[in-house]
């Protein structure tokens, strides 16, 4: 089984240490393991309980961000789902690429 | 953890400080100059190039220039003109002479064209190196004589999980045996207020770290830009917040002595953070931290000896003046750029080593090139550099008085 890390106990997400299809991973240390919905990428989250929108997204031990939308057990967490509370920018960018949307190049 | 003294020989300079690397660094004064400054240094081996590009000056770029003049693993300087810019070479040289080190200057309108300049100025160098060489008093060293400097780009998921807690683990060593250990990157701080202030090693340091936290919201506020870039999102960091908890991991567990400024030595050994955010009242002129070779210039001025890069998506960088060790957390990328990768932090993630042998590993690492074993990019021969306008107080925060 793949792995995936949780970095602090109050963690909501854990990090994939290995790119992974829809499958079970197994979360370090020690927890049961969750079931992705999509692939999900190495360095990337998914989310080890459901959050609610607007609820708060938690990695070590902080708040990162929010949900936007309903997020559920073994969802890839990203920018498509999970907002800064201060970047105002990021809410404008490729949820996908990251890349910028709003510099116009001609 | 291994107290076993670690010694090498490093260069003794005439005002007391102590570098790991013997170079005449040429400096040029404006963009125009660049091209015969790389020419000259082109014949000098043991030379590097830095310059700033602007015809007007700036207090910030001066203060930055005078600091890699006087670096310790600097021993000699030719600073180089075109001749009708604001920034005068003749001054630099003379601060540099000042310090013990001996120093020339040319500008280009003066000594004639292009042939000519470099022509004179491989003269200039060839007798500063030699003289360096020749001059050069040897010292034994130990980590208590060093000043590392640390940087994260390119930072993905795995860089807050292993690459920069590496750099971490390694800086707690560092700082235990008297050593120092300077970051930057404060506009990466966002949402760790609590956090810093946790880490303040008294009362000074935590009323400088409270400043400094208000002051890069203020300017992100302002600029409308976070330090994150497409990359960084690409490689599964979400937010600004996310990113800055990985990248804070770097500076390790010790007190944070107090925060310092660009051109500033810290004033004891220790962990310390380096402000090098514009102030206030002049933030419509840009940027801070315009990518990561600038914010290496500014650890530079330290006094850092060396420099550590953690790269989770992967850089190829280098840097004058100081070797940089490139760190990956990311399996991925050390397998793909090996070449370019000095440690492989991604082993701590696999299981294979605890973050403890992680800053051990490096800590050797770090000695052996202080004794001088060439990093990667040392090797390879990249020596980025940036220097840009920027506007900061000088000598401290908080006397409002700009020099």
């Amino acid at each position: 089984m793949k792995n995936c890390f949780r970095v602090h106990p109050d963690d909501n997400v854990a990090t994939l240490l290995e790119d992974a299809e829809p499958e079970s991973v197994n979360i370090i240390p020690a927890a049961r393991p969750v079931k992705l919905n999509q692939p999900v990428t190495l360095g990337h989250k998914v989310a080890l309980t459901g959050i609610a929108a607007g609820g708060p997204i938690i990695k070590y031990g902080i708040r990162i961000g929010m949900a936007t939308e309903v997020i559920h057990p073994g969802d890839w967490v990203h920018l498509h789902n999970c907002a800064s509370l201060v970047d105002e920018r990021a809410a404008t960018l490729d949820a996908q690429t990251g890349q910028p949307t709003d510099t116009p190049y001609e | 953890m291994n107290t076993k003294e670690e010694t090498w020989t490093g260069y003794l300079r005439p005002d007391g400080r102590q570098g790991i690397r013997n170079l005449v660094l040429v400096i040029y004064t404006v963009e125009c100059a660049q091209y015969v400054a790389h020419g000259i240094a082109e014949g000098e081996p043991a030379s590097h190039v830095i310059g700033f590009p602007g015809c007007y000056d700036n207090a910030y770029a001066i203060r930055l220039l005078l600091s890699l003049a006087r670096h310790p693993n600097v021993g000699g300087v030719l600073s180089v003109g075109l001749g009708c810019e604001y920034t005068q070479p003749a001054r630099i040289a003379e601060v540099a002479r000042q310090s013990g080190r001996p120093a020339e200057w040319l500008t280009i309108q003066d000594t004639g064209g292009t042939a000519e300049s470099i022509a004179r100025g491989r003269e200039l160098i060839g007798q500063l190196a030699r003289q360096i060489r020749h001059d050069a008093k040897r010292t034994s060293m130990t980590l208590a004589d060093l000043t590392v400097g640390c940087e994260c780009g390119g930072s993905d998921g795995t860089s807050g999980l292993a690459g920069n807690p590496s750099a971490g683990a390694f800086f707690d060593r560092l700082v235990d045996a008297g050593g120092t250990a300077v970051i930057e990157e404060t506009v990466e701080m966002v949402g760790l207020l609590p956090l810093l202030l946790e880490r303040g090693a008294n009362a000074k340091a935590r009323e400088q770290l409270a400043a400094a936290y208000a002051k890069i919201e203020a300017y992100a506020r302002s600029v409308r830009q976070h330090s994150i870039a497409p990359g960084n999102f690409a490689g599964g960091l979400t937010t600004i917040e996310e990113k800055s908890m990985g990248a804070f991991v770097k500076s390790g567990s010790r007190p944070i002595q107090g925060v310092i400024r660009v051109a500033e030595r810290p004033p004891q050994p220790g962990l310390w953070i380096m402000d090098t955010v514009p102030d206030g009242h002049f933030m419509q002129f840009g940027y801070t931290n315009p990518n990561d070779s600038e914010g290496i210039m500014d650890l530079l001025s330290s006094g850092a000896q060396v420099n550590l890069f953690v790269t989770g998506r992967g850089s190829v960088i280098g840097s004058p003046i100081s070797p940089l060790i490139k760190i990956t957390g990311n399996q991925k990328t050390y397998r793909r750029m090996k070449g370019d990768m000095d440690f492989d932090a991604s082993r701590v993630l696999a299981g294979e080593i605890t973050l403890d042998q992680a800053g051990e590993e490096l800590r050797d690492l770090v000695v052996r090139v202080a004794g001088g074993q060439a990093s990667k990019s040392e090797q390879i021969g990249h020596r980025e550099y940036f220097i840009m306008y920027k506007h900061q107080d000088t000598p401290s925060r908080t006397d409002g008085c700009r020099g």
